[in-house]
């Protein structure tokens, strides 16, 4: 995987690469030695991905191992079950433990969305993740569906324009789950450029998850070259 | 979409324009009145231009009919109501009115395309609002044409004879539709006129009913500028006047037909008030204040032309709808990214730039939309006003253009005052998550249509019409039915 990442369009020099990789923390070491200097960034999941079913001391330690083995950046899972259940506190405190825990790499926060299930929920845990600390909010583990429609991804867009509006801090956007094709892929950038405008349509500011996207991406361009698709064979699938 | 790369790592965006083709529509040069079921030469032999608004372009040669004409077309159209439509069953009428509709759902595509060109309307909204709605109303009255004992139940029911119909240039199909379907559902027979501007989508409709066999003279169109109008008005065998348009023409026609046995419905001008309460849900607010004032360009008569913000969410909401004017697509109506299109005529573009003008002079702070405008054709670019008062003549005049006033208000009870306080009664919005607060003022604005947290939607099942001098009687539903019948 970290091999493709770097690899992915030697046929078309030019193009950016992938903007991270995303392992266990069990194998952050193994990705940040493969990937090198190549500016493809290590992400690791934590906090008991994708469940986060486990204690709070659980999730610090797993997500400071990760970081001590050179993540560049964490994942990690809200608490549902706390969240719907209202203890909002609850989950504030947590992520913002986990974001000090997190020292300088940068912390993506999953909401989850496909078991928030309403707009509303969605919108609240996006204002609670921003303002405990997130670099990023997250639709998705990818485990659950429905996981980045295009509701969910427009209400946390406008969450992170009102969350600039207030604090001037600028948070990114990660859909994951369910974008696998490029033209899903442009309908969401679209929808980044009209909600919150060009400043966020660089690899820093927003990211899709989907690695079956890539595959789309390429078989894409290399149809715009040749005129016509290619056998999904000629694409790698890890 | 074509995208180009400013910095090494950040892309600006513009969208490649995506043009709806013009290929399949069938336009004739010269169009003549459709009188009697035939297409006649206007009696003057004389011809006007209608023009694409989009590019200043003609687009074909319109008969202009006189009073002559005038007089053949009500002829012909008293002639089918006493010999054949009077006649016919309302089961018949009803399967006349449904074919039209299905004629009309199979050549959408055309007549979306030929409103665009005619009206300088964006494609979007012809495509999926104007036509669709307009043959939704005809499918809505042809179920009623059979089953008027049940929508006036223990009355005797009687069409009235012979419609004078005057519409608009704003929705030219759509306005033709509210006409035309209660007319034929309740047994009258018609003579439409045409905006001067916006005559195309009209005559393709008499090819419609040429195409649906509708017997000759049932509806009857003439071509022309305010005087074929007005000949229609004075005619004396015209039972009843239905008339959408400004209210300046609509007080000349109350004191014509004043003294005289005409029915009428006047649907005329507009100030609606948009009312923004501080617990809204602001986003959605937002694309309703852009949908309530920029939809059409402006040209609606129930326009959300005032907003009422209450003062503690002002400022958020100005900011908001600042930055999402600046998104809207100015441009090439037949662009299906294009937001808002081109100004129905010159004339109307040197109305809507008089009354900006007016604005600043009158000391009002204006904000404009950074969309690019095209260098050709009738634009303006969309415009909100802040720093007015109740007295500022942009607040109290109609000025059916892409110019949106911006008021605050502390307290419901001033909001109600406020929003009342206009010589017109067509429309109203409100925005509140909170359900009494919606009802309380539902129930006290005077206006004919009050929407609540949504604008400008439109049913044929639901009533449209005004208070004071935004018109009397109702279009749509049972009670637009009820303007077309004699109940004894």
């Amino acid at each position: 995987m970290c091999f493709k990442a770097q690899h992915l369009h030697d046929m078309h020099p030019g193009l950016p690469t992938v903007a991270a990789v995303c392992v266990y923390p069990s194998m952050v070491k193994v990705a940040k030695k493969e990937v090198g200097n190549s500016g493809v960034k290590v992400a690791s999941v934590s906090t008991a991905f994708p469940s986060g079913q486990a204690p709070l001391e659980v999730k610090l330690m797993d997500t400071k191992f990760a970081v001590s083995e050179g993540a560049d950046e964490i994942d990690m899972v809200i608490s549902r079950g706390k969240f719907l259940s209202g203890e909002y506190n609850f989950v504030f405190d947590e992520i913002a433990a986990i974001k000090e825990a997190c020292g300088k790499a940068r912390l993506k926060v999953i909401l989850e969305t496909g078991e928030l299930v309403t707009l509303d929920n969605v919108r609240k845990a996006s204002d609670i993740a921003m303002y405990a600390g997130a670099d990023f909010i997250k639709t998705s583990t990818g485990k659950i569906q429905p996981a980045a429609t295009m509701q969910v991804t427009y209400t946390m867009l406008m969450a992170i324009r009102d969350f600039m509006d207030a604090t001037g801090i600028q948070v990114g956007m990660k859909p994951a789950g369910g974008i696998s094709n490029s033209k899903l892929a442009l309908h969401n950038l679209v929808m980044v450029n009209e909600v919150l405008g060009s400043d966020w349509l660089t690899n820093e500011w927003f990211r899709f998850g989907a690695s079956s996207l890539a595959n789309d991406v390429l078989m894409q361009i290399r149809k715009l070259e040749t005129g016509v698709y290619q056998s999904s064979d000629y694409f790698s699938i890890d | 979409m074509a995208k180009k790369n400013s910095t090494a790592n950040k892309l600006d965006w513009e969208y490649a324009p995506s043009l709806e083709g013009t290929d399949h529509i069938q336009l004739k040069e010269k169009y003549d009145l459709y009188i009697g079921g035939k297409f006649v030469k206007p009696s003057s032999g004389k011809y006007f231009a209608t023009t694409n608004p989009a590019t200043g372009e003609k687009l074909a040669d319109v008969a202009y009919g006189d009073e002559s004409d005038v007089d053949k077309a009500v002829k012909a159209a008293r002639k089918a109501y006493t010999e054949v439509w009077s006649k016919l069953s309302g089961k018949e009428r009803g399967k006349y009115i449904y074919r039209i509709a299905r004629i009309m759902q199979e050549r959408a595509r055309e007549l979306a395309v030929i409103e665009t060109l005619d009206a300088g309307k964006v494609i979007r909204e012809s495509r999926d609002v104007d036509v669709p709605l307009a043959c939704n109303h005809f499918f809505y009255y042809a179920g009623w044409a059979d089953k008027l004992e049940y929508a006036f139940p223990n009355r005797k029911i009687e069409s009235l004879g012979v419609a004078g119909q005057i519409i608009p240039w704003n929705f030219p199909i759509l306005m033709a539709a509210w006409k035309i379907a209660p007319a034929l559902a309740a047994g009258n027979t018609v003579v439409l006129k045409p905006a001067e501007t916006t005559p195309l989508t009209a005559l393709k409709l008499a090819e419609i009913f040429h195409d649906a066999g509708l017997p000759p003279g049932v509806v009857n169109i003439v071509t022309g500028y305010g005087d074929t109008g007005a000949a229609i008005v004075n005619h004396a065998d015209v039972d009843k006047i239905a008339f959408t348009g400004s209210t300046g023409v609509g007080k000349i026609i109350q004191k014509a037909i004043a003294g005289t046995n005409k029915k009428a419905t006047l649907e005329l001008g507009g100030k609606s008030a948009n009312i923004i309460m501080d617990d809204a849900p602001i986003d959605q607010a937002v694309e309703g204040i852009i949908n309530g004032i920029f939809f059409n360009q402006g040209h609606v008569c129930c326009a959300g032309s005032r907003l009422f913000v209450q003062e503690n969410v002002a400022d958020e909401v100005i900011k908001k709808l600042k930055r999402r004017m600046d998104t809207l697509i100015v441009g090439n109506p037949l662009d299906k990214n294009t937001d808002v299109g081109a100004i129905n005529s010159k004339e109307q573009l040197a109305t809507i730039q008089k009354y900006i003008k007016l604005g600043i002079s009158e000391g009002a702070t204006m904000h404009q939309s950074r969309a690019k405008i095209p260098a050709n054709g009738y634009y303006c670019a969309p415009t909100i006003f802040t720093d007015v008062a109740q007295s500022s003549t942009i607040v109290q005049e109609e000025i059916f253009g892409p110019v949106l006033t911006i008021q605050t208000f502390r307290t419901v009870d001033e909001v109600i005052q406020k929003a009342n306080n206009t010589p017109f009664g067509l429309a109203a919005g409100v925005w509140s998550d909170k359900g009494s607060r919606v009802f309380n003022l539902t129930s006290k604005l005077k206006a004919g249509v009050v929407w609540a947290n949504t604008y400008n939607k439109f049913d044929p099942t639901s009533p449209f019409g005004g208070y004071k001098e935004s018109g009397y009687g109702r279009e749509g539903g049972l009670h637009g039915l009820g303007a077309y019948v004699k109940l004894k």
